[in-house]
């Protein structure tokens, strides 16, 4: 039993060369390793996308940190992916101001025109739809991000040019 | 030379790129700096308490007395953190700011850094604020090219490093502790007070956090002085800050005008009233977290004391109106969604309660809910009450719950009848 574990337990990866000079880069700012722990992960997902387990043991042993200190890290900000994400990541505001101006229908033509739900990618990667706390954009609203790109005054029909030229650019 | 009365925004012109180090400094900029060096750094936070200047992140703290508890310089670290993790529901301000003039912002700190001695400073952003984060990155590395920022700043014998951190988006950064135990990169969970951060912040070590505009405040106070800074407000206040307003109002925007404005100046003059066919049914003065106020409490100017007499806070002071066509049930279930999920966990009432009032709310808005669904709800905002909880972020969340109850008890009893009338579910 415990060699069954011990086959199929995730294991590190190798860093890339621009992960590590990205993440070398942020150690020159903190004076101790715990602190580039998210902006590693972030460099990480930046780069290929989410954070894998292979990844997130990697950063671990780059920075010496006890892995289950940096999952529980990972698993505490919203913006650090613990599962592949779609190409373009769309984050949908569902804060007060968008709410109250209409982000829930907003929700529904993405989700029917995707065919996805929260949390979800399409089928061709294209796209995984989130939903994310109040944008600070609440006197343009409704507001959405894809990757990192910010969107304003949307509608439906915003949404549609928007997720096509997304696609268009794959 | 006649001093600015916008002191904040005097370099924000719609439509034109943020000023660059050489055109900042050029109308005015980083003059603070210089005469900062000049100063005591104790009689620098003597000055800015004598402003008057309030912290401007929601709690309204004076900035300068919040700076004194600092102890004095022992050899090690002291930190200046910047909180730049604008999260509070119906808030942009600090995106404003920081998009459209961020040397303001690094003059700030580097003239506050000075007066609390910091060796260090970080501005803690929110992940999401892509074109600040790409505008500040260039304003601090023009001012390490220009010698604002590095070792022995102008020739003097102070050095000051700045860097910025990009957080991963969770509204508990915003307290002053959680946010010192995310940059330290641990989950951020607030801390136990005290010790405060003065004391044994960052890595244990004297920390000051304080909110963006808080810091823009600082050049002019220092620059021009507290005379001139006295002189910006009304209604008895000092300075100017920056209020706004969203919701179906004519012209949603943020704008900054003196202390003191009352909020029918805001709603009226500033953002044009409501769009034709909407009224105001009620408005969240400033944030999520604030307690709702109806139309009869526009007359009230935006202070603090004020706005607390009236059963509300004054919070970042931007302003979220209700109209007559949105559901206040829906609205308040929103916002306790929000809350619910952005609470860090820690304690019971916080971590428990919200979902469980927000699944309430749910039960009301689907026509599915009971009195009694009412009666746990007024009880829980008593639960998640001031010292109950381990931080205000609970206590923050039952403001708009506990004044929608009081306000639109009515509308609530109707959901449990006839469901919802505004929305379909």
């Amino acid at each position: 039993m415990s060699n069954l574990i011990a086959s199929t337990a995730p294991k590190a990866r190798q860093l890339t060369p621009e992960e590590i000079h990205d993440i070398e880069h942020e150690k020159t700012h903190y004076p101790y390793a715990q602190a580039v722990g998210l902006e590693a992960l972030k460099i990480v997902q930046k780069y290929q996308g989410w954070v894998s387990d292979e990844s997130l043991l990697a950063v671990a042993d780059y920075l010496k940190l006890p892995p289950d200190e940096l999952e529980g890290v990972a698993t505490f900000f919203n913006m650090i992916f613990r599962r592949p994400v779609g190409k373009n990541v769309i984050l949908l505001c569902d804060s007060v101001a968008c709410w109250m101006l209409g982000c829930d229908n907003l929700k529904s033509h993405i989700s029917s025109k995707l065919g996805i739900d929260y949390g979800q990618t399409t089928a061709d990667n294209q796209f995984t739809l989130i939903p994310v706390p109040c944008l600070g954009d609440c006197d343009k609203a409704p507001t959405m991000m894809v990757g990192d790109v910010t969107y304003r005054n949307l509608t439906p029909a915003k949404i549609d040019t928007i997720l096509a030229e997304c696609k268009a650019r794959g | 030379m006649t001093l600015t009365n916008k002191p904040l925004t005097k370099n924000i012109e719609a439509g034109r790129a943020a000023f660059n180090f050489a055109q900042y400094q050029a109308a005015g900029g980083y003059q603070s700096v210089a005469k900062a060096l000049t100063y005591k750094p104790r009689d620098l936070m003597k000055l800015v308490q004598d402003s008057g200047l309030g912290g401007r992140g929601g709690a309204g703290f004076n900035t300068g007395l919040k700076w004194s508890f600092i102890p004095e310089p022992d050899g090690g670290p002291r930190y200046l953190v910047v909180n730049a993790d604008e999260m509070e529901p119906g808030t942009f301000k600090d995106r404003l700011l920081m998009e459209n003039d961020p040397h303001l912002l690094i003059e700030g700190m580097i003239t506050a850094s000075i007066a609390l001695q910091a060796t260090m400073s970080y501005i803690f952003l929110r992940g999401e604020y892509k074109e600040a984060e790409k505008a500040l990155l260039k304003a601090i590395k023009e001012a390490y090219e220009a010698g604002m920022l590095g070792h022995n700043i102008q020739g003097s014998s102070y050095s000051l490093d700045m860097a910025l951190h990009t957080s991963a988006g969770r509204y508990i950064c915003g307290e002053e502790t959680a946010l010192i135990n995310a940059l330290e990169g641990k989950r951020a969970n607030p801390r136990f007070k005290p010790p405060f951060p003065q004391v044994s912040g960052l890595w244990g070590r004297p920390t000051l956090v304080n909110n963006v505009e808080t810091i823009c405040n600082i050049p002019g106070i220092v620059a021009n002085g507290v005379d001139w800074f006295k002189g910006l407000g009304i209604n008895g206040q000092f300075g100017t800050r920056i209020s706004g307003v969203s919701g179906r109002v004519k012209n949603p925007g943020c704008w900054e005008m003196p202390v003191g404005t009352t909020f029918r100046t805001l709603f009226e003059d500033y953002a044009g009233g409501m769009q034709d066919g909407y009224q105001m049914k009620a408005f969240l003065p400033g944030g999520g977290s604030t307690d709702f106020l109806l139309p009869e409490h526009l007359d009230l100017p935006m202070i603090p004391g004020d706005v607390q007499k009236a059963g509300s806070r004054l919070g970042t002071s931007l302003i979220m109106v209700l109209d007559d066509k949105t559901c206040p049930v829906g609205c308040v279930h929103n916002l306790i969604k929000f809350f619910a999920h952005e609470s860090c966990g820690w304690c019971t009432p916080c971590r428990d309660g919200l979902p469980w009032a927000e699944h309430m709310l749910l039960k009301l808005e689907k026509g599915e809910g009971s009195l009694q669904d009412i009666e746990i709800l007024k009880e829980a905002c008593g639960y998640m009450a001031p010292g109950n909880t381990f931080c205000a972020l609970a206590p923050g969340a039952a403001e708009p719950l506990q004044s929608g109850l009081k306000y639109f008890m009515d509308e609530f009893v109707e959901h449990v009848n006839h469901g919802c009338k505004y929305h379909k579910h």
